[in-house]
């Protein structure tokens, strides 16, 4: 960060020497992560905000230069931890389209499911802290409540509560367990109810419509200018939901079951508004992709030499064996084209995109990600302008920025 | 079908552009003199509103790599969905393409990454400075060049104790 940015005189000129500067974070309980914010103030009034980042840079990219397709799983799970199977899922979305993989109906079902788990997950924590943040601590004891069901749910299927990496190429780690439709069904009946219980809380709670409303304003035209994606971008107005305009897993399948929540408000308010709803289209999702699930095999075909066999195979046949010791041994593994590919899923947070070059190796000559906290974050500034310093918790809240996906 | 897109922009542009496609992805390649005009013209007369990702790359090493460094520019219609990726080439010793910063407000923070990553300079772009990294910084980690363990920026970073703090 430049000194000149900390220091209020080069705000320029006599008649702005009234203003100060307030240095907001790294670490404040208002930012939930790492941000920091200076900001300039006339009064309580905000007349800029600069944001400084990366503070938790960890340089996950060039480590997805080092790791195969399989073993950066394990580093995009960090990302966006509020929902990792999301960012799971879009990573080996992206890696199946270079490598044009088909994945097994059942897969795709499962993946759908853990997918809208996530965005159900991540929605949550982003409207329960969101509430915290503005003085209503009970919503957010109710959401995280019921977001730890959702951990049972993804510890059942991979063992793990928080980093599950769950996916592999063309395939999963593991098949899921009757086990586990039973826990998923536990959830949908106890979900609605909690659902309403924080509507009831918030919807027509004065304060948290006090401290929201005409608060952070986006425009439709602004939203796109500024590359804006997900519910923030929907909250804005602008219709576009990736689940629908390129159907990928099971959404073209299942896209009779729910709708794109959308508003025109582009206010906090807006954004709170078009999380609950999709929240219910999650259900509806789920609910769907529950009673249709497939039954066969979970991972694509050993024969297609591209993903790791189960045990089962590994044990039993020998094609199975041999798979298993080309895929893990290091001077063998597969080839890919030489070429590169984007690719993009709708998680709870945006569009959560990955730039893959491939120069014909199993690890990745560049594997970009298109971060969505970064690309809102990069938009705080303008919604701050004129806004007063208590508005600070309440856009950050709306936005749910995730400073581990921020900062990469 | 996005194919459609290649015919009017060489009609345009000539040969400086040349088009690729890959699954269902479809590069525009271009070179980096006309690459704004190209992006420009993308955006005012055939509806990419939306500059969905930028990327830098680097090609030191890549098999059959003729240039340096690559920028991918991904643009998205909002209203039909579609997408186009504008690719262009720059080379050392001073890697540098046009902001584009006047005309999508989103790619401030995606330029200064790539500056931050790459060392690719974008001349115009109102605030162009380290954003990730701090900026005593003085490498290009993300430059193939660079070692994935560092140069020892971490452990010989500055300490400050609680009394100069």
């Amino acid at each position: 960060m430049p000194v000149e940015l900390l220091d209020p005189t080069t705000e320029a000129g006599a008649d702005r020497e009234f203003l100060y500067t307030l240095n907001f974070g790294p670490q404040h309980p208002a930012t939930h992560t790492t941000l920091r914010l200076i900001l300039t103030l006339d009064g309580e009034t905000i007349v800029k905000a600069v944001p400084d980042i990366g503070y938790l840079h960890s340089g996950f990219e060039k480590l997805g230069e080092d790791l195969d397709f399989n073993q950066y799983v394990t580093i995009v799970d960090r990302m966006n931890y509020i929902s990792p199977v999301a960012n799971e899922i879009a990573w080996h979305h992206t890696v199946e389209k270079l490598l044009n993989i088909e994945i097994t109906p059942r897969c795709k079902y499962i993946r759908t499911i853990l997918a809208e788990l996530a965005r159900i997950s991540d929605h949550l924590l982003c409207v329960g802290a969101a509430a915290l943040d503005l003085g209503g601590l009970t919503a957010f004891l109710y959401a995280f409540n019921e977001r730890e069901k959702i951990y049972n749910i993804i510890e059942q299927a991979s063992g793990q509560r928080f980093h599950p990496s769950y996916t592999r190429v063309g395939g999963l780690m593991a098949d899921v367990t009757d086990d586990w439709i039973k826990l998923i069904r536990v959830f949908l009946e106890s979900f609605p109810k909690v659902h309403a219980d924080v509507v009831r809380l918030l919807n027509r709670n004065k304060i948290f419509l006090d401290r929201t409303r005409g608060i952070g304003v986006l425009t439709k035209d602004e939203a796109i200018n500024m590359s804006v994606s997900g519910p923030v971008a929907r909250a804005a107005g602008v219709v576009r939901d990736l689940r629908k305009d390129e159907p990928y897993l099971a959404y073209g399948e299942l896209a009779g079951s729910f709708k794109v929540a959308c508003s025109k408000g582009g206010d906090c308010l807006a954004r709170y508004l078009v999380r609950m709803e999709e929240m219910l289209q999650s259900y509806n999702i789920i609910k769907a992709a529950v009673e249709n699930l497939p039954s066969g095999p979970v991972n694509i075909a050993v024969d297609e030499k591209l993903g790791i066999p189960d045990k089962n195979a590994t044990y039993r046949s020998i094609e199975g064996l041999i798979q298993h010791f080309e895929i893990l041994m290091w001077n063998r593994r597969f080839e890919t084209p030489v070429n590169e590919v984007y690719g993009a899923n709708e998680t709870a947070n945006g569009e959560l995109g990955f730039y893959l070059v491939s120069d014909g190796s199993a690890k990745a000559w560049r594997a970009r990600t298109r971060p969505p906290s970064f690309i809102h974050f990069a938009i705080f500034p303008h919604l701050m302008e004129g806004h007063q310093i208590s508005d600070v918790p309440a856009v950050l809240g709306s936005l749910n920025i995730i400073a581990a996906e921020l900062d990469r | 079908m996005p194919a459609n897109y290649l015919v009017p922009l060489s009609q345009k542009f000539g040969d400086a552009v040349r088009g690729e496609e890959f699954r269902d992805n479809l590069r525009v390649i271009v070179g980096s003199d006309k690459v704004y005009d190209v992006l420009k013209a993308l955006k005012e007369q055939f509806g990419f509103n939306m500059l969905c990702d930028l990327a830098g790359i680097d090609y030191l090493g890549y098999p059959d790599a003729t240039d340096r460094f690559g920028v991918v520019y991904s643009l998205t219609n909002v209203s039909t969905g579609e997408r186009i990726f504008v690719k262009t080439f720059v080379n050392d010793p001073d890697p540098e393409l046009p902001t584009v910063t006047d005309l999508w407000r989103g790619a401030d923070w995606m330029e200064r990454e790539v500056f931050d990553m790459f060392g690719i300079d974008f001349p115009g772009h109102p605030d162009l400075r380290r954003i990730l990294l701090p900026t005593e910084f003085t490498s290009f980690p993300l430059r193939k060049d660079y070692p994935l363990r560092g140069y020892g920026e971490r452990h010989n970073f500055e300490q400050m104790t609680r009394a100069e703090g």
